[in-house]
């Protein structure tokens, strides 16, 4: 995939800005914010990219950095796809590879039951007519992961998957943004945003932004933006943590996740050993502070110790938790307000944005300059739960 | 203990001993831990072993650690004796006051009433060239040896730097017998005019003033090459230190050593409070982050203190007050004593502490540290992961606006030791570099487990305590 073409759509699309001022202004400063930032600039749009904090402090640099198309919800199958030709090209169109490696992903099952499951989710994606997940049996799972226990049955593998630096990933993105003219702030906070004739005008602790385009990429803060705007969607906060080791002698290449018990794992190059899957700790929205909570961790450590027995005797070195948000179906809102014309949501990534970040970002851009993207997009809509955030079932949303 | 104490107080120095010595004659249940098997901490480090004959002579460590031994006993005669668990690393403290322990390989978690931080001090990192080589150790780390197990390091060394404790540890050699070694003083010249006007305060307090300077006559007296005002000191050696090199006066000096003992004074420990995280505050004349304190230490988050050294440097005979200023002001918030009463045990403490700390000015001007702006590219900053001052620069002209961002990039920092070695120094590049004063630049966030858990001791953590609390509540 190359870079999209340089200016040859500005001007189009939505309205460009005065003189001086940016044409699209950027709320947040994790991987989605400045990957749309990247692809608004890369379009020859003046972007302007705020961030309270500093540039991926909260979910894009706490994550797992997970590259994987492995078991995404549908809706999210076009995209993922997609987003992993541009991880591939990362160094043609940035210029820095983000640190991507793809040492492939495993989901294994630890019992007959997760087999059949494994088994069933391979048909599913077959009929939608994806043969990125592959069905491996127990001898070739040893092969690729020689160091799972010897409960484990089988495994789907997802072969050019992998992982990044989150940190470095999101950085590469920023740097070609700047490079590319975008004009990135740190410690500039949004407070309130105004519809002002055909401008946005937006009050921050640096003082008054306006441009005619906003772009909200605010992460788990994406519904407190876009509530400043009266669109009112459902958002939980989640905190959640992971832990790496010590480093340890070479053992694994793909990252490894569970079907049964909550575990996401990679070991490093440097040896050391980055677990997840999910376990949750308390967030503070107000603060950005987040707390462990180790009776989990317990958890997380009595699973890997299971599945991956040489881990009994790795050391703990730290532990974490990002800020991500969280709807009630599990899929992110991407795509334009339905209440307000100029604005694009492109937040609450639910725990797998990740993988999603380079796409998002082009999809937005697109949005922005030629007002339509060929992905499919519906399924993210904004307006998807009707008006009223809290008359939403959760448990429903999800069963759907 | 199973019930959850009223003070849970980690560490076991000064401050931690006279906190719970304190605490426990005011009524409460107090909990004391330390990683140390024996109490004392840093400047106390083995006291009662050292006071029954093992280890060095007990003459040998001066008449401040002849008061260690006592501090110790009216510890092990008071109530709180009861609650001391040695051996005992703390790996975690949150803003909830959930605390965890680890001990003989067993981990626990509870949430006492309050949380008094007494972790006391750490040597501050001598980034330079070849620090890292095998035989390069701190003066801190070869004196807590000689407490401990009363080893004497092998001839020929040479003790290398700036701040009280190099003379001091070069007296408590010489009074060991041991003239064998060479002390390269690192202040540079004219520290004494700069530090002289604060010399008023220091003078409250002469006793300390003049030991300081009657140590290095001790040391000179006995015949120990002291060289003033070195700088660009280099190690040398392949696989292990040969010999060092530095400039003084217009000479380039070499001195063949297999053991150098480096020290650049201490800085506040502040693993612990920040990981919670407390707020902290930068300290421009102690060049160091201290958690933001109150006058009795309270810290920003409800129900934890901090006392003693870190909290801010400021000596043993501070810690005590400290400590016992922090126990009398948990004993009223729990309740047991009131207002008023608070106030009227704590003045005569509070003077203590005033002269205890009045020559501070004249130390900390004294022996600055160089600024770290001038560190060569080539040096390692970070041990751990082997990250050199060249690398920092560099990721900060890459967009790293901050140490948590250098720290992601360099991975300096991300090793066992979570950047207890490097913080300081890292925080310090990027404020250089960016032109802001370092706590604009801030430091790294510290994560638990503080100190590394064995993944086997995790998975087997007793997290009753706490299940227990929160039924209850
Ligand atoms: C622990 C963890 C593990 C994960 N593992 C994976 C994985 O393996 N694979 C995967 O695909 N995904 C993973 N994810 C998810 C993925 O990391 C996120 O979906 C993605 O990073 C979200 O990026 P973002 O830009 O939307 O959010 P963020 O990175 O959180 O960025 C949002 C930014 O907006 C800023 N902001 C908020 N409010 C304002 C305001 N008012 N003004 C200005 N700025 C504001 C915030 O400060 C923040 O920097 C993981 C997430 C976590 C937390
Ligand atoms: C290496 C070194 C040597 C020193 N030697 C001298 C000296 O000889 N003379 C002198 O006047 N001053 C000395 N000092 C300064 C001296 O430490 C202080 O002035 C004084 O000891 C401060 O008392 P404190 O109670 O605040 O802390 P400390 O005496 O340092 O006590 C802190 C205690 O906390 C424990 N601790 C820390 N973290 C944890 C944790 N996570 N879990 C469990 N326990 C923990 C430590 O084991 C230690 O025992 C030294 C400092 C250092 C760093």
């Amino acid at each position: 995939m190359s870079m999209p073409p340089n200016s040859a759509d500005a001007g189009t699309g939505s309205g460009t800005g005065s003189a001086t001022g940016p044409d699209v202004i950027v709320i947040g400063g994790g991987l989605h914010g400045c990957s749309a930032a990247f692809h608004i600039a890369s379009a020859g749009r003046k972007v302007l990219l705020l961030e309270r904090d500093v540039i991926a402090r909260h979910a894009s640099s706490a994550s797992a950095g997970g590259v994987r198309r492995l078991f995404r919800h549908p809706a999210e199958i076009p995209l993922t796809m997609a987003s992993l030709e541009l991880w591939h090209a990362m160094k043609d169109m940035l210029g820095d590879t983000g640190d991507f490696r793809p040492t492939g992903q495993l989901r294994v099952a630890e019992t007959e039951e997760e087999m059949a499951r494994l088994e069933a989710r391979v048909k599913l994606t077959r009929s939608m007519g994806y043969d990125h997940e592959v069905l491996v049996d127990r001898k070739r799972m040893f092969e690729i992961a020689p160091a799972l226990g010897p409960q484990c049955l089988g495994a789907i593998h997802v072969e050019r998957d992998g992982y990044a630096f989150p940190y470095k990933s999101t950085l590469a993105f920023r740097n070609a943004a700047a490079k590319l003219g975008a004009d990135i702030r740190e410690g500039v906070g949004v407070r309130g945003i105004v519809r002002d004739g055909g401008r946005w005008k937006v009050d921050t602790n640096a003082g008054e932004f306006a441009a005619p385009v906003l772009v909200n990429a605010a992460g788990a803060w994406g519904a407190r933006i876009a509530e400043m705007v009266g669109e009112r969607v459902p958002l939980k906060a989640l905190a959640l943590m992971m832990m790496v080791s010590a480093r340890m002698p070479h053992f694994l290449d793909p990252t490894v996740g569970t079907l049964g018990r909550q575990m996401s794992f990679k070991q490093m190059q440097s040896g050391a050993v980055v677990v997840g899957g999910g376990h949750r700790g308390t967030p503070d929205l107000d603060t950005g502070i987040t707390q462990l909570d180790f009776r989990k961790l317990k958890t997380s450590a009595d699973t890997i110790g299971g599945v991956f027995p040489i881990m009994r005797k790795a050391e703990i070195v730290r532990a974490w938790a990002g800020i991500e948000g969280c709807t009630p179906d599990d899929i992110p809102y991407i795509g334009p307000s339905r209440t307000h014309d100029g604005l694009y949501h492109s937040f609450g990534f639910c725990g797998h944005g990740f993988q999603l970040g380079p796409i998002v970002g082009s999809i937005t851009a697109e949005l922005i300059t030629k007002g339509r993207t060929n992905l499919p997009i519906e399924p993210f809509r904004i307006d998807r739960f009707g008006p009223d955030p809290d008359a939403v079932s959760w448990e429903a949303s999800r069963a759907a | 203990m199973t019930s959850a104490p009223d003070l849970a107080i980690v560490g076991a120095g000064p401050a931690g001993l006279a906190a719970a010595i304190e605490g426990a004659r005011l009524g409460l249940a107090v909990a004391l831990y330390d990683e140390q098997p024996e109490p004392g901490g840093q400047i106390f480090r083995a006291a009662e072993s050292v006071a029954a004959g093992k280890g060095a002579p007990l003459a040998a460590f001066g008449a401040d650690y002849a008061e260690g031994p006592q501090l110790v006993a009216r510890f092990r005669a008071s109530p709180a004796a009861a609650g001391y668990m040695p051996r005992t690393t703390i790996w975690l403290l949150d803003r909830q006051r959930t605390l965890g322990h680890v001990q003989d390989g067993k981990a626990r978690m509870l949430r006492p009433k309050r949380v008094l931080i007494a972790t006391g001090a750490q040597e501050r990192p001598v980034p330079l060239p070849g620090w890292t080589t095998p035989g390069v150790m701190t003066v801190g780390a070869a004196q807590g040896l000689m407490k401990s197990a009363g080893q004497v390091p092998e001839p020929p060394f040479a003790l290398c730097g700036s701040g009280p404790l190099l003379y001091q540890f070069a007296a408590q050699l010489v009074a060991a017998g041991e003239r064998r070694f060479t002390v390269l003083d690192t202040t540079p010249k004219g520290r004494w005019a700069r530090a002289l006007p604060f010399l008023p305060g220091a003078l409250r307090d002469t006793d300390l003033l003049l030991k300081g300077l009657g140590l290095m006559q001790k040391v000179r007296m006995a015949g120990v090459p002291v060289l003033r005002h070195v700088r660009d000191v280099a190690v040398h050696g392949n696989g292990r230190v040969e010999h060092v090199t530095f400039r003084h006066g217009n000479h380039l000096g070499e001195l063949p050593v297999q053991l150098l003992l480096l020290h650049q004074g201490v800085v506040p420990n502040v693993s612990l409070s920040l990981s919670v995280p407390l707020r902290h505050v930068w300290d421009a004349a102690q060049r160091c982050f201290r958690p933001a304190l109150d006058a009795w230490g309270n810290s920003d988050v409800a129900g934890i203190a901090v006392a003693g050294d870190g909290g801010g440097i400021g000596g043993w005979q501070a810690a005590t007050a400290q400590g016992e200023l922090a126990a009398l002001e948990a004993a009223h918030a729990l309740g047991r004593i009131e207002r008023a009463e608070r106030d009227r045990q704590a003045a005569p403490i509070r003077a203590r502490l005033k002269t205890a700390l009045a020559a501070r000015g004249l130390i900390d001007t004294l022996y600055a540290p160089p600024p770290l702006a001038a560190l060569a590219d080539a040096t390692i900053v970070c041990r751990c992961e082997e990250v050199t001052a060249g690398q920092v620069r560099a990721a900060i002209a890459m967009g790293d606006t901050n140490p948590n961002a250098v720290k992601s990039r360099t991975r300096a920092g991300m090793g066992p030791c979570q950047g207890r070695m490097c913080g300081l120094t890292v925080s310090e590049l990027v404020a250089h570099a960016r032109g802001l004063p370092p706590d604009a630049a801030g430091t790294y966030r510290l994560r638990p487990p503080i100190k590394p858990l064995p993944v086997a001791v995790l998975a087997d953590l007793d997290t009753s305590a706490v299940e227990e609390e929160e039924d209850a509540t």
